[in-house]
């Protein structure tokens, strides 16, 4: 398979070289050979992958790049979730883009795998929030430069419920104020289980997945054992019972009975809001559970350089220079709806309300942890917490044990 | 018999002599042509796969086009010119791949395995290289005298080079340290001129972005205080390494503490003490991955669970799916039955619907609170179809009888059609029953034509990854196993997330090929046995 991809890229490449009546000759296939006077830049090209929501933005980037430098970029529009596996799977091939569109949970992963390079950013860091560049540092090394910040809130509907609820049982009785007997808070769960939606009840339990050292990276020690994570799996287990939660409900219907109108709360992101268009909406922090604070994963999505690039002063030069700007940070903000990584552009996105509640429940929370361990976390979890809440699982604690040492056992 | 030999053989000779493999003829013209076209093509794209240093690659092409041009122009091999591009297609995109398989199965390619060891290097010495705490950055000029290149600042105190004072632009190359040079110009604390120098400007700097990225000016004659670089050509840092290569001795060497790693036999740099560093590349680990797939007590146990349910769930998904095919065929081959043709074109619906598309359909309506079956045709019962695990795999084969009835009925249908109508008129005469003549006569007739596709059918089933993977995802999950391995996962599902192809796991590559190459064992002896068995059909003809 990857022999005939690469196949068909030669022939590619063969057919680009007759057209373009280049012989080729010093062993550089990505610069066109230049001449002494000519405008050197022209032959460059940088590549890089970007998904459909920020191809706008990035693309005017890239223009103005190209506008000011004579170095042309060229965009590849790729599925958000394969850019991830795809780059660690081409980059070695030599196939690899310059430059991708990343996530900061993935980089971890990417380091081990050889596929990510560092940049530096020197004073810059200090244009970004603190928090979405600490989240690209790995090691005192920042991977990446990050653009938006995401996080999962408590997306409230104001016309059914007033006021914020501060525990899970003052947002049951809100919800039971407002008609609803099903599903007080909407949660999106599925058969595979949603850790990451469901984070945040984890944690108001004193249940972290991972524990974390005094700087706030992250151990491969798992945090989630003993009687914590006990009183999490029992919680799932009665509130599955009771029916306020259920395998059933998956993303597209927690979303749909959202938008109904006749639902008061979702936990979700800022992902969903185009869905939710004609509904009066606050964000809030997600109600507390377990008795502790909840608190989210917080996600940061970023431009990341890879390891294999031929193009490094390039692409450096691109992300630094352009990309890292007011304007585009602002541009991709009103593309994907998550705030702003970049300062000046988070305060100005924060002239919306919308967003500052979102910013605001993502100071409260955490960030993913980016070791690779996490890989192996997910399955297990996920199918864990389903098997509990469907009742399958008839003794949550024992379940809950099970799921650690299977956790355990494949980190190793 | 002699004289005719020979006359054949002169015939053949003066043939040979005006054969078209070198006859100037109008076809060979244009045989020339292509061929010209192809060798073209060919050619450029050795030059690229040398150029990418992809040696295997330049070797497979270099062979395809010489044998190219050998089979086409050499008249003892032109016949070989019917089936070369299919031989050189099927070498390409079937027998390269089942070796790359067989290859990867010996490898622990995978996560912290994912890159070769040259580039592991690389990766390790970029990481290493950190920005020296404390220092800020720079606006720098690349410079450049004759083909040397070199950073030219401005120095903010004492600190940025010997003997400066904030303000004095300090120049330096790469064998050359910072130090102070007169008669520059500086602008917007950029150095924009500098005597003896050229200035470069950005599209200059990008023309040599290779030299530029690798140069490293040191801060002065002591390695330890670092050295500066330009990551983006207008910006300059002091870095400072902390690992060293030692090409000599295969070595990564920690210029901090002095440790020493050596590369062990798993493919990742060890210290004495077991420390590793973080990147790792792909090594040969022989058998390991087949062993563990068997002997790992968290594999196998689910994986004769697994296997198991695969036979069943093939067999079975062939039997109910040919026997329906079969009923409704000889039901709608029924001469007496108004409207027939409607009837059978409504039967081949199933068929024109995408395999994955109405297994995503069927998940969604056999959700147990929300789904159509339980909502609508059974009222609200709230039956856990997909996550029951003797209905789950009743659902799978539901489902998949929905699916492939249709594709039975077809075969059936023709096979039914082309029987020999004398037949069975005789045996009507001879006063056999209808169920006599299907019997004796229909039934071994078909199974003639159809055995051979029952057989595929099952090979398909076999390794039905699409309908699995969008109805149930394995699941659910065996409550006891400690691989999120569940109960209607079939092989090829088990080796997809087991591997970690799905995302979810740490991916390894290594135990997918192997357990690949497992299941393709498995099919493959299945199969020939089947197929010599169904020779034995042909018989009765």
């Amino acid at each position: 398979m990857r022999r005939s991809i690469r196949l068909s890229i030669v022939t590619a490449a063969a057919a680009s070289l007759v057209l373009t009546g280049c012989g080729g000759g010093d062993g550089d296939d990505t610069a066109a050979t230049p001449t002494e006077d000519a405008a050197a830049g022209d032959g460059t090209t940088i590549t890089m992958w970007v998904d459909e929501t920020r191809l706008g933005p990035v693309q005017e980037a890239a223009d103005g790049f190209t506008a000011e430098t004579g170095i042309k970029v060229e965009l590849i529009q790729k599925n958000f979730e394969d850019l991830g596996p795809d780059f660690v799977a081409q980059v070695p091939t030599g196939e690899g883009p310059d430059i991708t569109v990343c996530t900061h949970d993935g980089i971890g992963g990417w380091i081990q795998n050889g596929v990510v390079a560092p940049l530096a950013l020197g004073d810059l860091t200090d244009q970004f929030e603190d928090v979405a560049i600490q989240a690209f540092t790995h090691d005192g090394q920042v991977f990446g430069l990050p653009y938006a910040i995401e996080n999962v809130g408590l997306i409230r509907n104001v016309d059914l419920a007033p006021e914020a609820p501060a525990t899970w049982d003052d947002a049951v009785a809100a919800a039971a104020a407002a008609g609803v007997t099903d599903f007080p808070v909407l949660v999106q769960t599925g058969t595979g289980g949603d850790p990451f939606t469901y984070y945040p009840i984890q944690t108001s339990f004193g249940a972290p997945v991972f524990e974390q050292n005094a700087d706030g990276s992250y151990t491969d020690t798992l945090g989630m054992g003993g009687d914590n994570g006990h009183a999490f799996a029992q919680w799932l287990h009665d509130k599955g019972a009771a029916g306020q939660l259920s395998t059933d409900l998956t993303y597209d219907l927690a979303v749909e009975k959202f938008a109904s109108g006749e639902y008061p709360f979702i936990i979700g992101g800022p992902w969903m809001l185009d869905s939710f268009k004609d509904l009066n909406l606050s964000i809030d922090a997600i109600p507390s559970a377990g008795g502790q604070p909840a608190q989210p994963f917080v996600g940061v999505q970023g431009f990341c350089l890879s390891s294999q690039s031929q193009n490094t002063v390039a692409a450096t030069n691109f992300i630094t220079n352009y990309l890292s700007t007011e304007a585009v940070q602002t541009a991709l903000f009103k593309a994907g709806n998550r705030p702003p990584a970049q300062r000046d552009a988070a305060a100005a996105a924060a002239s919306d309300p919308i967003v500052a509640q979102w910013a605001a429940v993502g100071a409260n929370g955490v960030p993913m942890p980016a070791i690779p361990a996490m890989a192996q976390v997910w399955t297990f979890w996920g199918d864990t917490q389903a098997a509990i809440i469907s009742g399958t699982a008839a003794d949550p604690a024992a379940a809950w044990d099970k799921m650690i040492a299977d956790i355990q056992a494949a980190i190793g | 018999m002699a004289t005719t030999t020979k006359t054949v053989g002169t015939k053949q000779a003066k043939r040979e002599r005006t054969s078209h493999a070198t006859n100037w003829g109008r076809g060979f013209i244009v045989k020339l042509i292509l061929m010209m076209a192809i060798d073209a093509l060919g050619v450029y794209g050795l030059l690229a796969t040398w150029q990418t240093d992809q040696m295997g690659l330049f070797a497979g092409l270099a062979v395809l086009l010489v044998a190219a041009n050998y089979i086409y122009f050499a008249r003892r091999t032109l016949p070989l010119k019917y089936i070369y591009p299919g031989l050189a297609f099927l070498l390409v995109f079937q027998l390269f791949v089942i070796g790359y398989t067989f290859y990867v199965a010996f490898t622990n390619f995978g996560d912290g395995h994912n890159v070769t060891k040259p580039q592991a290097i690389e990766a390790l010495l970029q990481q290493a290289e950190r920005q020296v705490p404390g220092t800020n950055a720079y606006p720098v000029a690349v410079v450049e005298k004759g083909d040397e290149l070199g950073l030219a600042v401005v120095a903010q105190d004492g600190s940025t080079c010997a003997g400066a004072v904030a303000g004095d632009v300090c120049l330096g190359t790469a064998e050359d340290p910072l130090s102070v040079v007169d008669g520059a110009t500086v602008a917007n604390g950029r150095p924009t001129d500098v005597p003896g120098w050229q200035v470069l400007n950005l599209q200059q700097i990008i023309s040599r972005q290779d030299d530029v990225a690798d140069l490293r000016v040191p801060v002065s004659d002591d390695p330890e205080d670092g050295s500066i670089r330009t990551p983006d050509g207008t910006n300059a840092f002091e870095f400072k390494s902390t690992l060293e290569f030692d090409e000599a001795t295969d070595t990564m060497v920690d210029t901090a503490t002095g440790t020493v790693f050596h590369p062990n036999d798993r493919g990742q740099f060890e210290a004495e003490d077991g420390t590793r560093l973080p990147v790792g590349w792909r090594v040969s680990v022989g058998w390991e991955n087949f062993s563990t797939a068997f002997t790992d007590a968290r594999y196998a146990g689910p994986f004769w669970r697994v296997l198991a349910w695969t036979v069943s769930f093939a067999f079975l998904s062939v039997a109910t799916t040919f026997l329906l095919g079969l009923f409704l065929a000889t039901v709608f081959n029924e001469p007496r039955l108004k409207g027939r043709k409607i009837y059978r074109t409504l039967m081949i619906f199933p068929y024109a619907i995408p395999g994955f598309l109405a297994a995503l359909i069927w998940s969604g309506m056999l959700n147990r609170s929300f789904g159509f079956i339980n909502q609508v045709l059974l009222g609200g019962a709230a039956i856990p179809w997909l996550t029951d695990p003797w209905l789950a795999r009743l659902s799978v084969l539901g489902v998949n009888l929905w699916l492939g009835f249709p594709y039975m009925f077809l075969i059936c249908t023709g096979a039914l059609q082309s029987l020999p109508d004398d037949v069975l008129e005789a045996s009507r005469v001879d006063g056999a029953s209808a169920w006599r003549q299907f019997r004796s006569i229909k039934m071994p007739l078909l199974l003639v034509s159809t055995a051979p596709l029952l057989i595929s059918s099952f090979a398909f089933n076999f390794n039905n990854f699409t309908l699995i993977y969008m109805l149930t995802r394995g699941g659910p999950r065996f409550a006891d196993a400690s691989v999120p391995i569940g109960h209607t996962d079939i092989l090829i599902s088990m080796v997809y997330s087991v591997s970690g192809l799905d995302g979810t796991a740490a991916k390894n590559y290594g135990l997918a090929s192997a357990l690949s190459i497992v299941v393709f064992i498995v099919v493959g002896t299945v199969s020939a046995i089947a197929f010599r068995q169904t020779r034995k059909l042909e018989e009765v003809m």
